[in-house]
């Protein structure tokens, strides 16, 4: 396991977050409340608009109207900065094919400044199921170890706010299991979208996407 | 509103009429003839399509900040004007290129300023039709007007200087004799009348360009 | 909070690295930048038989294999992280101002690479020696910082807005037409024609659209790279 957990005191706050694309509406006056340790579902039909939550809810996306606040110990974080504390894994989400695993890692640990390093890359490798592959570049790479590669480096960056979009999309057995049990070794905020049932009840509330 | 409208109808013809009458040939244009009374419709038209892109500009920065709907109507409804007005003034500056130096076109610096205005008017909107996402097309077409607004000082104050001092031919004549002439009396009069009229004329059309892509933004 | 254990710096060398790294790898643009550089440099050393050229029409020339050519790829860094997603890993992960002149720098790279590229074949295959090698330098220097700087938000702006090609082209050309009149008047005195007597002006201008065009490219990246 990688890292320390330092950020015990984060908090997500939504209030009145509506958005749409022309009639279709994603939320309308929705509200929620995340905190560190605590876990949220995001569920929905296929095109009911759980990527593009996550994306607001990340800053990838601006909503039509509603406030989202992320703040630490009651002191709210800057928008701009707001990607210094999240993890995201989605399909949305790719990481450099012309670059080896451990290549992608080192260039977020330098660019974003996570403080990490050569040691924690391959800690972090053994843990998603990569160990010894960390120094083949990317695009040799199953979809399933490029999955696996995400997480590893959401794990690195050690975020306050993890946020996973389909989580187990093109895992197998191995790396479902390698999945939920490093999630339940780590204190973070969670944040899960997705269709499966038994996905969505690992987390301990649920907001329902569409209405 | 009414107001406006009025005043850009009943000052643009006064100036229709007072340009061929009041106003006496201006002898310093380059042209002895009737020709120099397109100065009178010229040079405000060119003033009016510089003035679009300034507010087109500054409506782009609010924009950006405020990510309001309207802020981007204005916007755009005035670089529509801007790109309008700027063909009018750059077809009306040939025809006096032609009286004044015999050429419809030669490349003196305000001709290619209205040129280049003309094309990033032209850029402006190809790529605002490119782009399907609303949220996209207005921030991503705000970015490139307020880009190239702070580009354009550098084309409208530094070049025609270069151009004097680099550019040893005909132009220097053209620069040399332009524009510097004293006005007064009854053309003087004309002419801020004109500047008047024009610019009511532009905040008439920008309102009601406004209204009317209001009204399509509430139906699409 | 988290901690933030590298300097602007760093994050923006990573950025350069990063880019290079890929880009000796799968040599994408720098391919279309050197293949377009030389079709159109051989086209033009054909239709005027190697002779003839006045330091004007050179210099026009010059900037027009230039323009052209750095407009085929200059895009492409940003073109390629958004299609293949990995913007939103970068989106997530550095901050704007490392994406901006890590890109910036290596877009640099790459028209410098391309001018001293394109110098000698200039000499050789168009007949056309310089003749002050201080003004061209520093013509080329500053061009090419002129350039990059427009280049790198409008290629950004086309990224994100998923249009391509052609609209690169059409969106640079009018806020880089100040840039290359003046280039064309310096190249012109540095292939030995024109008049010295501006030159300084130029220079001046040349330097201040960098620095304006750099500016407000770092200031307006933000609103075109995030929402």
């Amino acid at each position: 396991m990688v890292g320390e957990q330092p950020h015990t005191s984060f908090a997500l706050q939504i209030e009145g977050l509506s958005k749409s694309f022309g009639k279709r509406v994603i939320c309308r006056g929705a509200d929620l409340r995340l905190a560190t340790s605590e876990s949220l579902a995001v569920v929905g039909p296929n095109g009911s608009g759980k990527s593009t939550l996550v994306k607001i809810i990340a800053g990838l996306m601006r909503p039509d109207a509603g406030a989202i606040t992320h703040s630490f110990d009651s002191t709210e974080v800057e928008r701009a900065v707001w990607h210094r504390h999240i993890g995201l894994v989605s399909p949305e989400l790719a990481l450099y094919e012309e670059l080896s695993g451990s290549e992608n890692l080192d260039f977020g640990n330098r660019v974003g400044g996570w403080g990490k390093s050569a040691a924690d890359y391959t800690a972090v490798l053994d843990e998603v199921g990569l160990g010894g592959r960390g120094h083949d570049l990317v695009s040799t790479y199953s979809s399933g170890m490029k999955q696996r590669l995400k997480y590893a480096a959401a794990f690195l960056k050690d975020p306050a706010l993890l946020i996973l979009d389909e989580p187990t999309a093109n895992l197998d057995e191995d790396g479902v299991a390698r999945v939920w049990s490093s999630l339940a070794r780590r204190t973070l905020a969670l944040i899960i979208a997705t269709n499966e049932p038994s996905e969505a009840e690992r987390a301990q509330s649920r907001f329902v996407v569409g209405r | 509103m009414g107001i406006v409208r009025i005043a850009a109808v009943v000052l643009i013809t006064i100036v229709i009429i007072a340009a061929f009458t009041i106003a006496p040939p201006l002898a310093a244009m380059g042209t002895s003839g009737a020709a120099s009374r397109i100065f009178f419709f010229h040079v405000p038209m060119a003033q009016v399509s510089f003035l679009s892109f300034v507010v087109a500009a500054v409506y782009a920065i609010v924009y950006l900040r405020t990510r309001k709907t309207d802020h981007d109507l204005f916007s755009s409804v005035s670089a529509e004007l801007g790109l309008v007005f700027s063909i009018v003034a750059m077809i009306t500056g040939s025809i006096w290129a032609k009286q004044a130096w015999g050429a419809y076109w030669n490349w003196d610096p305000r001709q290619l300023f209205l040129f280049v205005l003309v094309l990033f008017y032209g850029a402006f909107f190809a790529l605002r039709q490119a782009i399907v996402q609303a949220d996209a097309r207005r921030r991503l077409s705000a970015v490139y007007l307020i880009f190239g607004g702070a580009i354009s000082p550098l084309l409208f104050f530094v070049l025609p200087r270069m151009y004097q001092s680099l550019h040893e031919d005909a132009n220097q004549v053209v620069v040399a004799t332009q524009g510097k002439f004293n006005m007064s009396g009854p053309v003087a009069t004309v002419f801020i009348t004109s500047i008047a009229g024009f610019l009511c004329l532009y905040v008439w059309l920008l309102k009601l360009g406004v209204a009317a892509a209001r009204m399509q933004e509430e139906q699409g | 909070m988290p901690k933030a254990a590298s300097s602007s710096a760093d994050r923006i060398w990573a950025i350069f690295a990063k880019d290079a790294r890929s880009e000796y790898r799968t040599r994408f643009a720098v391919n279309a930048l050197f293949l377009f550089a030389l079709v159109t440099l051989t086209a033009l050393s054909f239709a005027t038989g190697g002779a003839g050229l006045t330091p004007l029409l050179a210099s026009v020339f010059f900037w027009v294999i230039v323009f052209f050519s750095a407009l085929s790829s200059l895009a492409q860094t940003f073109v390629k992280e958004v299609e293949t997603k990995t913007a939103t890993f970068l989106r997530l992960t550095a901050p704007d101002d490392a994406v901006f002149f890590g890109k910036w720098g290596f877009n640099l790279l790459l028209l410098l690479l391309l001018e001293a590229v394109l110098t000698p074949l200039f000499i050789v295959m168009l007949n056309m020696p310089v003749a002050n090698w201080t003004v061209w330098i520093a013509t080329l220097i500053l061009g090419a910082l002129g350039l990059v700087s427009t280049t790198t938000l409008i290629g950004a702006l086309i990224a994100v807005a998923g249009v391509r090609g052609a609209l690169f082209s059409v969106l640079s050309f009018p806020v880089l037409l100040p840039l290359l009149v003046v280039l064309i008047r310096t190249t012109e005195v540095a292939f030995g024609g024109g008049l010295e007597v501006g030159l300084r002006d130029g220079f001046l201008v040349l330097g201040t659209y960098a620095v304006v065009a750099t500016t407000a490219g770092w200031m307006l990246f933000p609103f075109v790279w995030r929402e």
